[in-house]
């Protein structure tokens, strides 16, 4: 099955090692992902791509135990749909990116633990290929 | 500092789900129960702003009130839509433009969790697909992080949601006003971890309505004026904690329910230890946790003891959300803030019935907060 990413330029595709694709303000040096042509800070317009850590520490978390509102959610819904984890990433010193779980276990959620990026398969589009995300897993 | 601004009449449509009754139809029965409140009639009225988030022109309801060609203008602000109608009409008469006017706030909306576009929100269309453009996660995750860092249980969750839903049951005008035990709301299903299906509120139906006029005209329409002391609202600053926020930065500021709580004590000069009547945003039973703190009216995990103790009850020490809140009384967005209004100023005129705040409250309190970060808060005295 062929892979295909959930959306062009927000991580690096394919690659052994993805990465979030963010951008720098070139003016005062805030990070955002994903990246945006203007400063939410100092609203200047220089803004550089930036390539984010792949490991940070779990810094808020919840679970999604029913299936979005669709749409805008495409996602698998009814019997196929498996809940999962989201929360907020700490990459430090850059940004704090809102990211899929691999873990939906409230048991095995702690915040400050520390997570790593990944791929995951997100659905099946309608040529058949495996849409992939990004998420983050607990490291080992 | 212009005009001083009071309340002389409120009116209510139920709030709930009304099959065949339009969102119009609803402004027009709150709006007509609040003119009878202010003894005046709808040409006496001379400018109103209504608020609504699903009718595209909720001044349509001129066709079922009188045409009277009075200015009429339609606001929409998130979860802060009825603060800022409520803003808009106080500044009418604090710069002098009006003497009599109207706040009207209706909405009917379908139920479960509200869905739109995320690019309409400055999000990203895959933020939407991959099923992360939703209020209640967002809730969750506050509260979640709350709980760790301020050590609030799970119970206490449940304490707000069955507090909330027995002042319901006093409320006529409620949506739910069944009383449910902590354990069955506990043991409801998880929707986003810590909150079950009950500790959310409902999209519902519903509307209300507030005339304000100048202070000094007060005496003409009520002998109990309640006046509007403080209305502000503000927006998230960079580095708040927000709803429907792909990313944040590292570095952190508080809330816009702090900015504009502030504000208010400010604009009021009155502080929350003056307030006797509390009217919070409980879009889920976290929200009123942590806004009581962010409003200050306690340090944050104080709630812990609050809640176990009973001050968050009618009769305690910080009554708060005493019609039922959001909890029991659902969110129709555009009427949701003058509800809370509508409420402090029956408890304020000592006419909210079997759910009266002892003790005969001066100062009552609102607070609004929603998507996209947008809050709104008003100070009432009597």
């Amino acid at each position: 099955m062929t892979q295909v990413p959930v959306a062009e330029g927000i991580f690096t595709f394919p690659s052994d090692d993805p990465q979030l694709i963010g951008s720098r303000c070139d003016a005062c040096g805030i990070v955002t992902f994903p990246a945006q042509d203007s400063c939410p800070r100092c609203a200047s317009t220089g803004m550089s791509e930036y390539l984010l850590a792949r490991r940070g520490r779990l810094w808020a978390w919840t679970t999604q135990d029913f299936p979005p509102p669709a749409p805008p959610y495409s996602g698998p819904t009814g019997n196929d749909f498996v809940p999962f984890g989201v929360g907020y990433v700490e990459l430090p010193g850059e940004v704090r990116v809102e990211t899929r779980l691999t873990e939906s276990d409230p048991d095995r959620l702690t915040l400050g633990m520390e997570m790593e990026l990944t791929l995951v398969p997100f659905r099946t589009d309608d040529d058949g290929n495996e849409v992939v995300t990004f998420a983050f897993r607990p490291a080992d | 500092m212009g005009t001083d601004v009071a309340i002389v009449g409120v009116g209510l449509h139920p709030f709930g789900r009304f099959p065949g009754v339009t969102a119009i139809d609803m402004g027009a029965v709150a709006i007509r129960r609040a003119l009878a409140d202010a003894n005046v009639e709808w040409r006496d009225i001379q400018f109103a702003f209504a608020g609504s988030y699903e009718v595209d022109n909720p001044d349509a309801v001129v066709a079922l009130l009188g045409l009277t060609g009075i200015p009429f203008t339609d606001v929409y602000n998130g979860c802060a839509t009825a603060a800022s109608a409520l803003t808009l009409a106080a500044n009418t008469i604090r710069l002098g433009d009006h003497d009599l006017g109207i706040a009207v706030g209706m909405d009917k909306h379908l139920p479960g969790a509200f869905s739109a576009d995320p690019r309409l929100y400055a999000c990203p269309s895959w933020y939407g697909e991959l099923g992360q453009f939703l209020t209640t996660k967002f809730f969750a995750m506050k509260i979640n992080k709350y709980m760790h860092d301020h050590g609030i249980s799970h119970e206490t969750l449940a304490r707000v949601v069955a507090k909330n839903l027995r002042n319901g049951a006093l409320n006529p005008n409620a949506f739910r006003r069944k009383p449910m035990s902590e354990e069955a709301i506990l043991e409801s299903p998880m929707l986003n971890y810590p909150l079950t299906q009950y500790m959310f509120c409902s999209p519902d139906e519903g509307a209300a309505a507030v005339i304000l006029c100048r202070a000094e005209n007060a005496h003409k329409y009520t002998d109990k004026p309640i006046y509007l002391k403080a209305t502000t609202v503000r927006t998230r600053r960079l580095g708040a904690f927000e709803v429907h926020s792909p990313w944040l930065p590292i570095e952190e500021t508080v809330g816009p329910t702090v900015d504009a709580s502030r504000a208010a004590y400010e604009m009021a000069g009155i502080g929350p230890e003056d307030v006797d009547v509390i009217q919070l945003q409980d879009t889920d039973a976290g929200a009123e946790v942590i806004h009581l703190a962010e409003n200050g009216f306690c340090a944050d995990g104080d709630q812990e003891r609050l809640v176990a103790e009973g001050e968050l009850e009618i009769g305690g020490a910080l009554p708060v959300n005493t019609d039922g809140g959001l909890i029991a009384n659902g969110e129709p967005i555009g009427a949701s803030g003058l509800r809370q209004v509508h409420e402090v100023v029956l408890q304020l005129r000592g006419q909210a019935g079997e759910r009266q705040v002892p003790g005969n409250p001066r100062v009552g309190y609102t607070q609004l907060y929603g998507a996209p970060g947008t809050a709104g808060v008003s100070i009432m005295s009597i």
